[in-house]
């Protein structure tokens, strides 16, 4: 059970939380644009590296708040507590 | 034998007024308060206690704590449960356990036939046989043989698994003299503290040694520091507590076996600490020699500790074999018992004046090994020769105790990623560097002597304190006497004489040096292979007692270095724990507790079968009359709706209030079609989707004001939908001012349904104009019905003229009888889940879960007017466009009217082309009996199927093939005259 740190509420278990995916790039404002290659990519193929990966908890039993960490997959070591994206 | 046989007369930590009664494999005997099962079964002069678990030999205790190899019981009775190491049961009263793997008993075990076919089970037995020739011929016969206990059929025990979370700034694993010092430290300079310790009574080794501390008996010593801990308002201690995993982030979980309280049965910790100080203590390695395992053969610790703490003898003549200076003392302390000591045999070529002295008067073999024991169910001699051979010497005993050294009890700091390092002077792994915030102190950091663990808890104590910003007090620690240094020259194993013997290397796995062997010649040679190849240091055992010697065992077969091979993972649990424990009471509906609607209680007296209908809300599935069946109940129920008038609670109905000046642009992004435009007043019916093109729910909005709605969800999806819409809001588009309230709960609501709805509606809200004109289909109205304040929607669910009407939660009850107080003259039926499904079928509305099934677009369901082609983007909208530019045949809604008419057939069943056997080209997704058309119809999704219209659809039943007429998904009131009206 990680211990997460929610921007708003400080150190809390992981058990308050939902995970809420990789943090990946910001949905494209105009995806008509894009090819369907570049889309398919963007929404299906998020890394899964063996080390530091940037994804996003949702403090869903506690104030609401979404933020990135960034997590080693090896360790769970956290190893940027990032922010808030609301802010 | 009588119970008193092996009691000694003085001593021990045990309440000889209290004796107590209990019961082993079938036989009754008894024991004092303060025993272990093993303890009173030793007192009792019981040696056989049970089989081992390939080759059922015969097996007896071997160890005195958690770390015990040989001897797993299963209780029976109140407190069932299976695996239990035989030495770390209290001995209680009505306490009833008997051995694992005997079938039988250990006495006549039908499967010990396994050590005359011992041959044909070697090392990777199972993982041949997996291959060759079919597993399936030997599965039965190998998981009667090879299994461990049963798993408990039912829930005995009084008492509840509870667990509770603990914090804290120290959490000392531990309570012997390295824990204890560490936590009086910890404890003195203000630190929330936690102690956890496995054993009743505080001490650790000093429970089993006889010790002076300060010059008084050391267990005075442990009497005070408990007594100062226990005072003091920033200290947690736990007794009869394991710490059983160090996981990420300085959690640990720790069971406690013997909680206080009469209803708690178990307690689980979930303990998160800013420091966590290991004081777990060592753990004895066995020697391996040929028939190292048979009863009577016991470490050196063990013995100690049966002597000085449970005051009985297990044995009458000993021979100690030693490789180290641990085994003089326990020598001289079984000599001081009365236990004659034969001899002590020590494989070592160096053997220090001290050691000598402390066993004066005990014939000492230097250089000498056993290198084999005699005897059946218990050892009768030791058979001794020089380490390098040649002429044998028996020396006749009933006890072989032994040491091979001492392991620190690394597991917790191994689990925390910490590393290990070798190290050559005390010929064992010891902690090297920590990863997390834990420190190891005492003999579990590889310091083994009494001296240098106390030192060493006040040490890291201090560093913990540090950590913590704290300062630590200086405080006096305690003196001890002088001790015998700690010495040891490796030996891993005994070299057999006879090739063919069993010198295990771990007991409780069966696992021998010659399987070990066996691994590195077929290829198994590194440290993790080997221990997959032959189980050595699985299963429970996680390498208490086996791990070291098989690497050891590898290290002189290899001519390598203890450190190059390094050790396997120590896994948790580092005790069996019962799932019990684990789950506490998080099971049944205290997972996801129910939701309830504000007038469940007039739901439950009307008679209405409840059950869940979505997203943990329990709801009325029908209100059958007397004498009524389902059938008839679900008909008379719709029918009212098609000809009357019905109510029902809507209450679950997901509802979402969004406001601020994106909101608009908000609902246009996240909905198929377009809300940005409606007018206040007025709804509009919506689907969702995720990115990926799938359908994520359905519902009608409204909007109430500038810049303000009302969102309405299907039930089952409101918490997905709420996730989606703040993930929307929160990642993708933090810019945007919107606001999301739940207001779920806040609005309940009656929707009135069927022809006399209007009529019904009239009688209670006198301040709205309800005709069609000045109140259309799709719009809301704000108003008071039967005095309370209320917003009216004209929506439909059941395709009859509906009045949706939303009050506050707290007003529902009221609201609720004056409509069936208004309704009564009208014939105004209550109306369950069950008959909104006829209804919405009969229409052939979309419902979650049934026809949007992860599978299907908008286009399937013939909606592909609600995907607008005038927004340049929605979420979505993409990907749907990109899977349908794919020209695959795609699975479409239609309606299948049955040949039979009174055939009802069953949801998800297949349609296949021609009824055959064969992959499906389509499914049912609700079938029912239709009040409107008096048949039974249903929808499907079917490859192609708007093109089939007319055509016969063949449905599979497990019995036979039902054959259809596929029509459109509509069989009532196609244009929606009726719910316009
Ligand atoms: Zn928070």
């Amino acid at each position: 059970m990680l211990l997460l740190t929610c921007p708003f509420c400080g150190p809390r278990d992981e058990s308050e939380f939902a995970h809420g995916g990789y943090a990946r790039k910001q949905r494209p404002d105009n995806p008509q644009m894009m090819s369907d290659d570049a889309w398919v990519d963007y929404l299906t193929v998020p890394d899964n590296p063996m080390g530091p990966v940037r994804e996003k908890w949702w403090h869903v039993r506690g104030c609401g708040t979404y933020f990135t960490v960034e997590r080693d997959t090896r360790t769970h070591d956290i190893t940027d507590e990032g922010e808030s994206h609301a802010s | 034998m009588p119970a008193s046989a092996r009691r000694l007369p003085t001593g021990g930590i045990i309440d000889r007024s209290k004796s107590i009664g209990f019961r082993f494999n079938g036989k009754s005997y008894s024991g004092f308060a303060g025993d272990t099962l093993a303890s009173a079964l030793i007192a009792n002069g019981v040696s056989l206690t049970a089989r081992s678990f390939k080759y059922h030999r015969p097996r007896g205790i071997v160890g005195a704590g958690h770390e015990e190899p040989g001897s797993l019981v299963e209780l029976v009775g109140d407190e069932q449960s299976a695996n239990q190491p035989i030495t770390t049961v209290r001995l209680r009263d009505g306490l009833d356990a008997r051995s694992v793997n005997c079938w039988p008993s250990p006495h006549f075990d039908l499967m010990g036939i396994n050590q005359l076919f011992s041959r044909f089970i070697p090392a990777a037995f199972y993982y041949k046989t997996f291959m060759w020739p079919n597993w399936h011929l030997f599965e039965p016969h190998i998981r009667r043989a090879a299994g461990l206990a049963s798993a408990p059929d039912a829930l005995l025990h009084q008492g509840l698994y509870e667990t509770r979370h603990g914090h804290c700034d120290i959490l000392v694993v531990g309570a012997g003299p390295a824990g204890l010092t560490a936590a009086l430290a910890a404890a003195r300079a203000g630190a929330r503290v936690m102690l956890v310790d496995d054993q009743m009574q505080a001490g650790g080794s000093l429970s089993g040694l006889a010790e002076n501390l300060d010059g008084r008996h050391a267990l005075q010593w442990v009497d005070d520091v408990v007594a100062e801990l226990d005072a003091l308002a920033n200290v947690v201690r736990l007794r009869s507590a394991t710490a059983w995993a160090y996981r990420e982030h300085n959690l640990i979980m720790v069971t406690e076996r013997a909680p206080d309280e009469d209803h708690v049965f178990q307690r689980t910790w979930r303990v998160r600490a800013r420091q966590v100080i290991i004081a777990t203590g060592a753990i004895e390695r066995a020697m391996v020699f040929a028939d190292n395992d048979r009863p009577g053969i016991m470490m050196a610790s063990a013995a100690q500790i049966y002597v000085n703490r449970y005051a009985v003898a297990p044995g009458q003549r000993a021979v100690v074999f030693t490789n180290n200076n641990s085994a003089y003392r326990v020598a001289a302390e079984m000599k001081a018992a009365g236990i004659e000591v034969a001899a002590i045999i020590d494989s070592r070529t160096d053997i220090d004046d001290a050691a000598r002295s402390l066993a004066a008067g005990i014939e000492i073999c230097q250089g000498q090994v056993v290198s084999r024991s005699e005897g059946r169910r218990r050892v009768k001699a030791a058979v001794i020769r020089s380490a390098a051979g040649g002429s044998e010497r028996r020396i006749a005993c009933d006890l072989l105790v032994m040491s091979g050294g001492w392991n620190p009890a690394v597991h917790l700091f191994s689990q925390s990623r910490g590393s290990l390092r070798y190290d050559t002077g005390i010929e064992a792994f010891v902690p090297d560097r920590a990863v997390q915030a834990c420190l190891c102190a005492g003999s579990a950091s590889g310091l083994f002597t009494l001296s240098g663990a106390i030192e060493d808890g006040a040490e890291k104590a201090r560093l913990a304190l540090r950590a913590c910003g704290l300062d630590s007090p200086n405080a006096k620690l305690p003196t001890t006497v002088s001790e015998l240094p700690y010495t040891i020259e490796a030996l891993w194993h005994v070299e057999q004489d006879n090739p063919a013997a069993k010198s295990f290397v771990d007991i409780q796995n069966d696992v021998t040096l010659n399987d070990v062997h066996l691994a590195m010649r077929e290829g198994f040679g590194a440290v993790e292979h080997v221990k997959r190849y032959t189980t050595a240091g699985m299963g429970i055992d996680q390498g208490k007692t086996g791990n070291i010697n098989v690497i050891g065992a590898i290290a002189n077969r290899a001519g390598q270095d203890l450190q190059d091979i390094g050790t396997t993972t120590f896994r948790s649990p580092y005790v069996p724990i019962e799932f019990g424990a684990i789950g506490g009471q998080r099971e049944g509906p205290v997972v996801l507790p129910y939701r309830h609607t504000p007038i469940t209680d007039w739901h439950r007296q009307a008679g209405a079968e409840m059950y869940e209908a979505g997203a943990r809300w329990r709801r009325p599935g029908y209100y059958p009359l007397k004498g009524e069946s389902f059938q008839q109940t679900v008909d008379r129920e719709s029918l009212a709706v098609r000809e009357g008038v019905g109510v029902y609670d809507g209450a679950p109905l997901g509802k979402f209030e969004i406001k601020g000046p994106d909101a608009g642009k908000f609902l246009d992004l996240l909905y198929t079609n377009v809300f940005s435009t409606l007018k206040t007043g007025m709804g509009r019916y919506g689907l969702m989707l995720t990115d990926d093109g799938i359908i994520l729910d359905d519902g009608v909005s409204f909007k109430l004001g500038d810049n303000h709605f009302l969102m309405s969800t299907s039930t089952g999806h409101a918490d997905e939908v709420n996730r989606h819409m703040e993930h929307v809001l929160q990642i993708e588009r933090p810019q945007w001012q919107v606001m999301i309230t739940t207001v779920t709960t806040q609005w309940a609501n009656a929707t009135v349904c069927g022809p006399k709805a209007r009529q019904l509606v009239e009688k209670l809200c006198t301040d709205i104009d309800l005709s069609a004109e000045a109140f259309p289909f799709m719009a809301m109205r704000e108003g008071t019905v039967a005095g309370i304040a209320a917003r009216i929607c004209r929506v439909s669910f059941t395709g009859e003229l509906s009045f949706e009407i939303n009050v506050a939660a707290r007003h529902f009850a009221k609201l609720w009888d004056k409509i069936m107080e208004a309704g009564g003259p009208m014939g105004i039926v209550p109306v369950g889940s069950e008959a909104n499904h006829v209804l919405r079928v009969e229409k052939g509305f979309l419902s979650l879960g049934h026809e949007a099934d992860g599978t299907t677009d908008a286009y399937d369901l013939g909606m592909g007017w609600i995907m607008s082609k005038k927004k340049p983007d929605y979420i979505g909208k993409r990907s749907v466009e990109i899977r349908r530019a794919k020209d695959r045949p795609r699975r479409e809604l239609v309606g299948l009217l049955i040949d039979d008419p009174a055939r009802l057939v069953t949801e998800g069943a297949p349609v296949t082309p021609e009824g055959r056997r064969q992959a499906s080209e389509g499914l049912v997704t609700a079938c029912v009996h239709s009040v409107a058309l008096k048949r039974s119809v249903a929808l499907a999704l079917l490859e192609d199927g708007r093109a089939r219209i007319g055509q016969k659809a063949h449905i599979r039943m497990k019995d036979d093939v039902v054959s259809a007429e596929i029509t459109a998904p509509c069989f009532y009131d196609p244009d929606g005259e009726r719910l316009r009206s």
